[in-house]
């Protein structure tokens, strides 16, 4: 682990006081901080804790919010939530996929973008949606999809999701 | 200059932020600014009004004043807004909402049908109040069933108050609160603790969210409310990893409330001390089970308790009584300690009382968040209220109570909703999410859909939910493809009921409920899926050699 990042982990750790009920927490935060979990920041938080990293694991598998993996730049997200799924968020996430070159759970091999899914964004009126990073972009059709994606060809589509 | 003293507010729910409400805000202000208009007009943040598909909203207060309703707020409308409240100037016709059936503008906010048949009580001061503003609550009578509670109950009254009012769990399961709360007060010990279920974790669903990003006042005094009368002196707040809005407000409410004296060792010098914090969920739709939401809590894999399960009430967090309810039903117990639990009981049937909340959404014309008396017909919500089916399609469904719930079909839209007959139609009220489904909805996808997400969230503990869902899964998956086979339908009733049956949790003992509900209503589809392998509705890629293309929403008339 790079110096300064460690800096910055032992940073946030001082903020807990070691016990065992705060691991969420801290690998939230840790996330938060690094976009995935280092497998250093994972020892170092399990000697922290006092527990085993394989714990750690096991906890950080079992809850969809931890990646193990880096993120891309843009993070993009399609919610596959029943409104978004009956107004064709699988059709949105068909086209994305063509869009940026990757599948559902990968990022691009530059490191731009991460594409995945979640359960539900919570904004359901205006089905389908997607988030970018922390942005949500609402009544998703496959032409903004394209112009999201492609800026070059959109066709006078505004970034601010409503077109 | 301005005569008339105006409230100007600018919606600020996650829905309304994605359509670039925060300038719109700024936008305003620097208008009045610039034109030097602050003395007659005040503009404030709101959370969510419930229309969230006409967003970014910005609403004339209609308590105060006119009660004009702009919705789809460009930030190149706000200096005609703004000019419309000096001398002669004329309210921003092309903003205002118009009848999706008769295309007529309908300038106030009372007069449109998605608020008029509404009754508001939990919503009550959403899309009225400033969620990051304490002062804001107290004007509208905040903390004063705090105060009530306090100095003029005992935890007993309170109990007895809370059981009189009827009001049951609106978490989805509709336990009667009052029976949670007298569990609790009478479980031993003197470390006890009140948990708020924020996790929402059904698809489909926004009303916590909702209700946290815009009053969440209202939730923290339920529970402080719930901590005096079961003699708890902690509480946390379980929120759902993808809602930060939701955590950003309730830190500041949490902030502001401890600086006024309402959280803390001494709340208003009455000896009583209570404090509230936040625990992130990490997204496990399982967690919002009671026993795995307390073992997540406690840092751990959150899979639910196996059985005998203790109830959480007398055994909950470290092994402490403790209490579980949902947000919304903290946020009915400020109305119910200052008005009383007959006031609240006059509202809704004989045995759900109060009100519903619900998600509308799917194809239905006016999408959003809508409050209704139990007992409401679902014809008047999808219809009155929703505005019905948009692009001239006709209604084909209902589905209800999430990945927990079933699809109900036209026949039963007269049916009044509460939380039994929804149980009887064999859905559920789950978190409240409510989609709606139109001819061009496929049953068999909308079942493969939900076994998808519930063999993906199953925590893997038990067989037959593990494996259950997941063969479930599969044979929708293979009608879906066009590889069904005649005894599939059978196959499926036959593990449905096994799943039911003999799952741990209330996961598995749900899940099958989209097939089964499907099945019984739908079955002619499932036929012609396997029989004649057609997609009746053209949704199944395999079946159809055309997939309706969605591009064509735009002309659908329901924006
Ligand atoms: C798999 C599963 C998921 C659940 N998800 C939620 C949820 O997201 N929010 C919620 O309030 N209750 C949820 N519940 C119900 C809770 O276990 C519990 O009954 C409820 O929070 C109690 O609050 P209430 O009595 O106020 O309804 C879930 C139950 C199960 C079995």
């Amino acid at each position: 682990m790079e110096e300064l990042e460690e800096q910055l982990l032992r940073e946030v750790l001082s903020f807990y006081r070691g016990k065992k009920n705060e691991l969420i927490p801290i690998l939230l935060e840790v996330q938060g901080n690094f976009s995935y979990l280092p497998e250093d920041a994972i020892q170092l938080i399990a000697s922290f804790l006092n527990i085993a990293e394989g714990e750690i694991y096991s906890v950080a598998s079992f809850y969809a919010q931890f990646r193990l993996l880096p993120l891309g730049r843009q993070c993009v997200t399609v919610c596959r939530g029943t409104a978004c799924h009956i107004r064709g968020s699988h059709q949105i996430l068909q086209e994305i996929e063509k869009a940026v070159g990757v599948k559902e759970g990968e990022t691009s091999s530059d490191m731009e973008y991460t594409l995945e899914t979640v359960a539900c964004i919570g904004c359901c009126a205006l089905a389908p949606c997607l988030r970018i990073n922390n942005n949500v972009h609402g009544e998703m059709t496959l032409e903004k999809v394209r112009g999201l994606f492609n800026p070059e060809s959109s066709s006078g589509l505004s970034l601010d999701g409503r077109g | 200059m301005i005569k008339k003293q105006y409230s100007l507010t600018v919606c600020q729910g996650t829905g309304c932020i994605s359509g670039g409400a925060e300038d719109i805000f700024s936008s305003l202000e620097d208008e009045i600014d610039r034109l030097n208009l602050g003395e007659g007009i005040r503009i404030k943040r709101t959370g969510c009004h419930g229309f969230c598909q006409r967003g970014p909203l910005v609403v004339v207060d209609p308590e105060t004043s006119s009660g004009l309703f702009y919705s789809k707020v460009a930030p190149g409308d706000v200096s005609d807004i703004i000019q419309s409240f000096l001398p002669g100037g004329k309210p921003v016709e092309r903003l205002f909402y118009r009848d999706p059936a008769s295309s007529k503008p309908i300038p106030n906010y009372h007069d449109i049908p998605f608020y008029r048949k509404q009754e508001r009580i939990v919503l009550r001061n959403c899309g009225h109040i400033d969620p990051e503003d304490i002062d804001d609550y107290l004007a509208t009578g905040g903390y004063q069933a705090l105060r009530k509670a306090l100095f003029e109950m005992t935890p007993e009254q309170i109990i007895a108050e809370v059981k009189q009012s009827g009001l049951r769990g609106l978490g989805g399961a509709g336990f009667p609160a009052g029976r949670k709360w007298e569990a609790t007060f009478r479980a031993g010990g003197n470390e006890k603790y009140v948990i708020c279920n924020a996790d929402e974790g059904d698809p489909g669903a926004f009303q916590d969210r909702s209700v946290l990003e815009a009053d969440p006042h209202s939730v923290l005094e339920g529970m402080v409310i719930a901590g005096y009368a079961v003699g708890a002196r902690r509480g946390f707040i379980y929120v759902r990893a993808e809602y930060p809005l939701a955590v950003k407000r309730l830190r500041i409410a949490i902030t502001q409330a401890r600086d006024k004296g309402f959280l803390g060792r001494d709340i208003l010098g009455s000896g009583f001390g209570f404090d509230i914090e936040i625990f992130r969920g990490a997204g496990a739709f399982v967690c919002g089970e009671s026993t795995a939401l307390v073992l997540s809590i406690e840092g751990k894999r959150g899979m639910p308790k196996p059985l005998p399960r203790p109830r959480t009430a007398e055994v909950g967090l470290w092994g402490k009584p403790t209490l579980l309810n949902n947000v919304k039903t903290f946020a009915n117990i400020p109305l119910i300690i200052v008005r009383g639990s007959e006031w609240f009981a006059s509202r809704g049937t004989e045995t759900s009382k109060g009100t519903a909340i619900f998600s509308l959404t799917g194809k239905v014309a006016n999408c959003g968040l809508i409050e209704v008396p139990m007992g409401t017909r679902l014809r008047e919500i999808i219809f009155d209220i929703g505005g019905g089916v948009p692009g001239g399609k006709a209604f084909k469904a209902v589905q209800t109570g999430g990945p927990s719930g079933g699809c109900i079909p036209a026949s039963l839209l007269d049916m009044p909703v509460d939380f039994d007959s929804l149980t009887a139609a064999g859905s559920m009220m789950g978190s409240g999410g409510m989609v709606v489904m139109d001819e061009d909805t496929c049953m068999v996808d909308v079942a493969r859909y939900f076994l998808d997400f519930t063999q993906r969230e199953s925590c893997g503990q038990c067989i037959p939910c593990r494996v259950g869902t997941k063969q479930m899964f599969s044979v929708l998956d293979d009608i879906t493809t066009g590889q069904g086979r005649p005894e599939d339908i059978d196959l499926l009733l036959e593990l449905g009921e096994s799943v039911a049956g003999t799952s741990l949790c209330a996961l598995g003992q749900t899940a099958p409920n989209p097939v089964l509900t499907t099945i019984r209503y739908f079955r002619d589809e499932y036929e012609a899926h396997i029989h004649e392998k057609r997609c009746p509705a053209g949704v199944c890629q395999a079946l159809v050699s055309k997939t309706p293309s969605l591009s064509k929403r735009e002309g659908e008339g329901d924006k």
